[in-house]
């Protein structure tokens, strides 16, 4: 519904207190990651721990969510339990139009459910159930009883946890409707906390559209540029796997705990590989023409005779550099096994990816010893980091339970600390070099999509730190925008600025529209603030010397280059928090 | 009795369905006016879980349509080569017509509006991977439905 302020749902678990707010800011904070800041701001507390009853998990979507194609996601703000900062975390799935559609545009869920709950919401609903039953099931389970016990089956989100978001692990992700996922820094151990299995969003209303015809002609424009041109091909085809084969033909691929960065072997688990032999078929997010979810296949033999399972896995380039190139496992259908180890856990994919393969290096080192990983981890040896991830999720020794914190834990209690491939979080796929590095280390989400950093790296030499940092600044700033909106940052070639304008002018923002830049600035500085003042400070984040040692296509990596880049992008950061 | 040649829309290739709804969403902006996935003459839905695929709720086009036997009013007429017309004025809400649809193709918002397919085909061109079509049918059509459709035109009112 076009509004000039945001309609939020408040749910409070401990008193059953639920609440419908009207509250102001839509020329100012837009809506998505600047209204899910404003949000925090609000219902937050910046000084208590990430586990304090009190603290809100957030879900906030856009003015221009469901309006227009691939306007598709959803994001997740809430006080990380992997850093106990202020954190975002975007998702898709159907969770976006689920909510445009339970007439919402946050979702606000705070305090503690007395018994492990779901919380059901519709635009004529809000209800919160006892699921006590589910507690313990993995999320495969839980998927499959919660479908049927709760209506609206294709015209609804299932955000749930699994066991490693019921122990608390800042490694659990929120899934969404099994294929996406709110997968960094810990959402699905705030949900645990909050003693909530499951979130149903029932998108059951629907709104008037704009009169005139301006609105139609323009998703017609916008619409045709998603399918019909060339612009989305990436995504429509091999989908981001087509990096690892990019990434290794550049020596930028992370590989054995970043050991190389390019191997021959890797033409096991390229897109292309996975395309050929394990694409069983491809999934879409609500209100995305594209569908760029890759969705692959295991089977399993689980009796002598000819008798076999099978099971359905999306895959992205991120999950395949994770439990594939990292640990050495080059073959696609031992990747599937693992992410789906990790997907039935509850378990982003990509921190457990990293943490393990620390955790190897550690164990050829001597660092630790099979008493702490009970298991002859092997880069290769896809078996062992199966039952490895179970121990994660699960925390079954101490040494699982500090390394499923973050590999950092580990290596504070054991050493290693150098060879730990962390940048603010376990690092994304990418070895592209010094630019890549500081944004990951500094971003705001430690993501690959805070700034196109790797990006960067790859234009030709002869850049400055100014020059740098100024990229990174105006690159984050219209990628916060767009996460405002909230679009898919896979359509940002075709969400042009003017294109936004005239979306937002389309159904009737006109004052958001004439003041994009003004309206950026603000969200980009509202959401430093929140991390600045829940206690981040750029100063402190060291970038391990793993990440020097590397050699890229363009050579050793230049460390005065990176040292200085850290320091001038942190100062600026805060300079932009006000 | 004569022969008419009439199109009816037809999805005879689901399992490359991924679940966008742009057709739903086409459907209920272009033919509504509304911003939905529920208020349009087709929607999608998974079938037991997103791992098993998606299919289409729609209009079979049924000749004779029981929601035409079960409308009360009127309302509900049957279409020329299968489906129906609705005439929206004269619907008093009654939610019969989704009774008796055996398929689960007619939606009643809150207010109990019915919103069936019209057959008209525009949901087509939004389907990134074709798997729906407009297709031309050749049906003998009743001396009822030809007086129906001449008195209603085809376009839902």
């Amino acid at each position: 519904m076009i509004r000039d302020h945001f309609r939020v749902l408040i749910v409070d678990l401990s008193t059953g207190q639920r609440t419908i707010s009207d509250i102001d800011g839509r020329d100012t904070v837009a809506g998505g990651s600047g209204l899910a800041a404003m949000l925090f701001e609000k219902y937050g507390f910046l000084g208590k721990p990430w586990d304090d009853p009190g603290q809100p998990l957030i879900f906030a979507i856009g003015p221009l969510t469901g309006y227009f194609p691939l306007m598709s996601k959803t994001v997740c703000a809430f006080k990380s339990p992997y850093h106990d900062q202020y954190a975002e975390s975007h998702g898709g799935g159907r969770s976006a139009l689920s909510l445009r559609f339970a007439d919402a545009d946050a979702l606000v869920i705070t305090g503690k459910a007395k018994s492990p709950s779901a919380l059901i919401v519709g635009s004529r609903q809000i209800e919160l159930k006892d699921v006590h039953y589910l507690w313990g099931t993995d999320l495969q389970v839980a998927g499959k009883i919660l479908r049927r016990m709760f209506p609206g089956a294709g015209h609804r989100t299932i955000l749930r946890i699994g066991p490693a978001g019921e122990r608390q692990s800042p490694m659990a992700c929120i899934t969404a409707d099994t294929y996406r996922h709110f997968g960094r820094l810990g959402g699905g151990a705030v949900m645990g906390a909050k003693n909530l299995k499951a979130i149903m969003i029932h998108g059951d209303a629907s709104f008037p559209l704009p009169e005139g015809n301006a609105y139609a002609k323009l998703f017609e424009e916008v619409y045709a540029k998603m399918t019909d041109t060339d612009m989305m091909s990436k995504y429509h085809n091999l989908g981001t796997p087509i990096n690892v084969a990019v990434l290794n033909d550049i020596k930028a691929l992370p590989i054995r705990n970043l050991q190389a960065t390019a191997d021959p072997a890797t033409a096991g688990i390229t897109g292309e590989r996975f395309a050929e032999v394990a694409l069983l078929r491809n999934a879409a997010c609500a209100g995305c023409p594209v569908g760029c979810i890759h969705i692959g296949f295991v089977r399993e033999r689980f009796q002598k005779e000819n008798r076999y399972l099978y099971r359905q896995i999306s895959y992205d380039h991120e999950l395949i550099f994770a439990v594939g190139s990292m640990l050495g496992v080059m073959d696609c259908f031992e990747v599937l096994k693992l992410i789906d180890v990790a997907e039935k856990m509850g378990l982003d994919v990509m921190s457990p990816g990293v943490a393990l393969a620390w955790a190897t290096e550690a164990l050829g080192k001597g660092i630790i010893t099979e008493k702490e990983t009970l298991l002859p981890l092997a880069f290769g040896d896809s078996t062992s980091y199966q039952a490895a991830l179970r121990h994660m999720a699960y925390g079954t020794n101490e040494f699982y339970q500090l390394l499923s914190q973050s590999t950092m834990k580990a290596a504070e209690r054991y050493g290693g600390g150098d060879f730990a491939c962390v940048l603010g979080q376990e690092m994304a796929g990418y070895a592209t070099g010094e630019t890549f590095f500081v944004s990951q280390a500094l971003g705001l989400r430690h993501s690959h999509l805070d700034a196109g950093g790797y990006a960067y790296d790859q234009k030709p030499k002869g850049k400055t730190v100014e020059d740098a940092v100024k990229f990174l600044i105006q690159d984050e700033k219209g990628r916060c925008f767009l996460t405002s909106m909230v679009s898919c940052l896979f359509a940002r070639g075709v969400y042009t600025d003017e294109v936004l304008a005239n979306c937002l002018k389309s159904v009737g923002y006109g004052s958001l529209a004439d003041n994009m830049d003004t309206v950026s600035e603000e969200i980009q500085r509202l959401r430093w603030n929140m991390r600045i003042r829940s206690g981040f400070r750029p100063e402190n984040v060291s970038i391990p010397k793993r990440f020097t040692e590397i050699t890229t296509w363009k050579g050793q990596i230049d460390t005065l280059f990176l040292e200085d880049l850290k320091k001038e992008y942190g100062r600026k950061i805060l300079e932009m928090a006000g | 009795m004569r022969e008419l040649a009439m199109k009816i829309l037809t999805t005879p290739r689901m399992e490359r369905c991924i679940g966008c709804h742009s057709c739903s969403l086409a459907c209920a902006r272009l033919v509504h006016k509304r911003l939905s996935w529920d208020t349009a003459g087709i929607r999608i839905r998974s079938s037991g879980g997103l791992s098993t695929g998606f299919e289409a709720r729609t209009c079979l086009a049924c000749d004779p349509a029981p929601c035409v036997a079960a409308c009360p009013t009127g309302a509900y007429k049957q279409r020329r080569g299968g489906g129906v017309v609705v005439t929206k004025k004269l619907c008093i809400r009654c939610g019969e017509c989704a009774k008796a649809c055996p398929v689960d193709a007619i939606y009643l918002d809150t207010s109990g509006e019915p919103f069936v397919c019209i057959h008209c085909g525009r949901c087509v061109q939004y389907c990134p991977h074709d798997c729906l079509e407009h297709t031309e049918i050749l049906k003998e059509a009743s001396e009822t439905a030809e007086h129906a459709a001449e008195q209603t035109g085809e376009a839902a009112s």
